[in-house]
């Protein structure tokens, strides 16, 4: 039986309380995949807009309506030359200086290009250099990311950490109610992951990842010979570049809200439990303490 | 070892929150910063972008397992061809010979075969047309992300190399094109050129098209013959087509790596 499913207290935590008790939260493959995923899906993320930049509109359907993008960030003109504009289900959008024209490093003169250089790898548009980051580390990001699936099931993190328990699915609407009132758990329950992260975290991992994954290898010509026809099912490849596109902002927007909850539920203890495992647990007492005194 | 209580509360303030957050905020500003200027700078290092290259075999390897060597790539219905096939790359090339074939209608035009074969050949394009055909609605999908779905009509590259009887020792067909892709000032031979491995030569899909949407190949697609490389990018598919050449390799051609976009950084696999 797997017995590091019961957090460890660290030496530190045999003094008395309300001492910090530290617990080994994140054993050590976990915390190495983890770190893998954050170079692989910054380097994912940025390259991917470099290709997108050769190309900056997406469609829906078999092939390219080239005349009805859904989306083009592309530049228009302006009374003083071209300026950037974004255009979104027929309505189009100023957004010159960052996208569809924007400066790249220290240039004077702008360059009309869909997303700027500085969030794109490489930084002045490279189309096949983009192609070779991204391919290079995509292997690597699934890799990993097999890997990690393979190992949650076996270790046991899925069932024991990332599966919610029927208590936390009855009391959800109380755990969404602390989390926009940015209470964050203490004690016990500060040991283990919350309901929202449980449902965030499951989602990405069997949402989102495999979502971007079919979807980019749906605009591969060759993967679309294995089974003629297979592409369909998403919609043709010009929509698989489009959920590819989608889901892979959908992955940004769980990396800024996973950052920002990193961010004020104690940064530090928060990284050095990613970095050696142990994690400080927040006092129930001393956070009802200090609640208390920020009370007008 | 111990760990102090990280908040002091009695204190009555949080110890310098700020300036640990401006400290953060720095660092990760720094290391970004830092991270992208080294990306640029490891995208010029030759060592460094070999092994992110390296990538390409890993999926040509991966792709021909589960994709096997003849697997087919999709075939549409009339209904699904677009209403304007995209031209991309050379529109109208400026060569001079080019031009003087294309005020001819053609008829003066070639097709070389040579190299590693036992019978070197040329033929007219209507010998090509004589010969039996194969007509296939297909997606071309172009590196920079779009597609148009076209009909094609031509001769199986097969059947032309069962014509010529490659040698036993022909790994590779190199596509020889008629369009220069830099300027004549630029004073070296920068003509198109593809090359393709033997179970793309001899693949069903492959042919030698001269009819497009039923019309005759029009010059913006590459008049009067492209090569149809169904399961690759757009590029691999090379227009106006002047020679054919079987060879073991490719490094003595040019800079070596296959293709005028693969000596310009592409990937010579294109299936992805």
């Amino acid at each position: 039986m797997d017995t590091s499913a019961i957090p460890r207290p660290a030496a530190a935590a045999t003094r008395p309380a309300p001492a910090a008790q530290r617990v080994y939260r994140h054993r050590l493959p976990v915390r190495v995949m983890h770190w893998i995923n954050v170079v692989c899906l910054t380097i994912l993320l940025m390259s991917g807009l470099t290709i997108f930049n050769a190309h900056p509109a997406l469609y829906w359907g078999r092939d390219s309506n080239f005349a009805d993008p859904w989306i083009a960030i592309t530049t228009a003109p302006g009374p003083n030359g071209p300026t950037g504009v974004t255009r979104i289900a027929g309505r189009q959008f100023a957004s010159d200086g960052v996208l569809g024209r924007s400066r790249v490093g220290d240039a004077a003169a702008p360059t009309a290009r869909a997303f700027p250089s500085w969030a794109t790898i490489p930084g002045p548009q490279w189309l096949s250099m983009g192609r070779h980051w991204h391919f290079f580390f995509a292997w690597l990001f699934v890799l990993n990311g097999i890997a990690y699936v393979l190992y949650a099931i076996f270790s046991g993190h899925l069932r024991r950490d990332l599966l919610p328990t029927r208590d936390e699915l009855r009391h959800i609407g109380r755990s969404l109610w602390d989390h926009l009132l940015f209470r964050h758990p203490t004690g016990e329950a500060a040991k283990r992951y919350n309901v929202l992260q449980n449902i965030a975290y499951l989602t990405v991992i069997f949402g989102l990842l495999p979502l971007v994954i079919v979807a980019g290898m749906a605009m591969s010509p060759r993967l679309d010979a294995v089974w003629p026809g297979w592409v369909d099912l998403l919609g043709g490849r010009q929509s698989a570049r489009t959920l590819h596109f989608l889901a892979a902002t959908g992955l940004l927007l769980f990396v800024l809200v996973h950052l920002f909850e990193v961010l004020i539920s104690g940064v530090w203890n928060q990284l050095r439990s990613m970095i050696t495992g142990y994690y400080t647990v927040p006092a129930a007492a001393r956070r009802a303490l200090r609640n208390e005194r920020q009370r007008p | 070892m111990t760990n102090p209580p990280r908040r002091i509360i009695s204190s009555g303030r949080a110890p310098r929150a700020t300036s640990r957050r401006s400290a953060l905020r720095g660092a990760l500003a720094a290391v970004g910063g830092l991270s992208l200027a080294g990306c640029d700078r490891l995208s010029q290092n030759t060592e460094f972008v070999d092994v992110l290259k390296s990538a390409q075999d890993l999926s040509h390897a991966a792709h021909r397992l589960v994709a096997g060597r003849q697997a087919m790539a999709q075939e549409f219905a009339p209904a699904d061809v677009a209403a304007h096939f995209k031209a991309n790359g050379t529109l109208v090339p400026a060569d001079a010979e080019y031009h003087a074939l294309m005020q001819g209608g053609f008829k003066d035009w070639r097709l070389q075969i040579g190299g590693l074969v036992e019978q070197p050949a040329q033929f007219s394009l209507a010998e090509l047309r004589a010969m039996p055909s194969r007509t296939q609605i297909t997606r071309h999908d172009c590196v920079e992300g779009w597609s148009s779905i076209g009909q094609w009509k031509g001769v199986q590259l097969g059947h032309v190399l069962g014509l010529v009887r490659p040698k036993a020792e022909a790994k590779f067909v190199v596509f020889r094109c008629a369009d220069s892709m830099e300027s004549p000032a630029a004073g070296r031979d920068s003509t198109y050129y593809e090359s393709v491995d033997l179970d793309d030569a001899y693949h069903v899909q492959t042919v030698l098209a001269y009819e497009l949407n039923g019309q005759p190949l029009p010059v913006n697609n590459g008049a009067p013959l492209r090569v149809r490389i169904e399961r690759q990018l757009g590029y691999k598919h090379a227009k106006y087509l002047m020679k054919i050449e079987l060879v073991d390799s490719f490094a003595s051609i040019r800079a070596g790596q296959g293709g005028y976009w693969e000596d310009n950084g592409y990937e010579w696999y294109a299936g992805i």
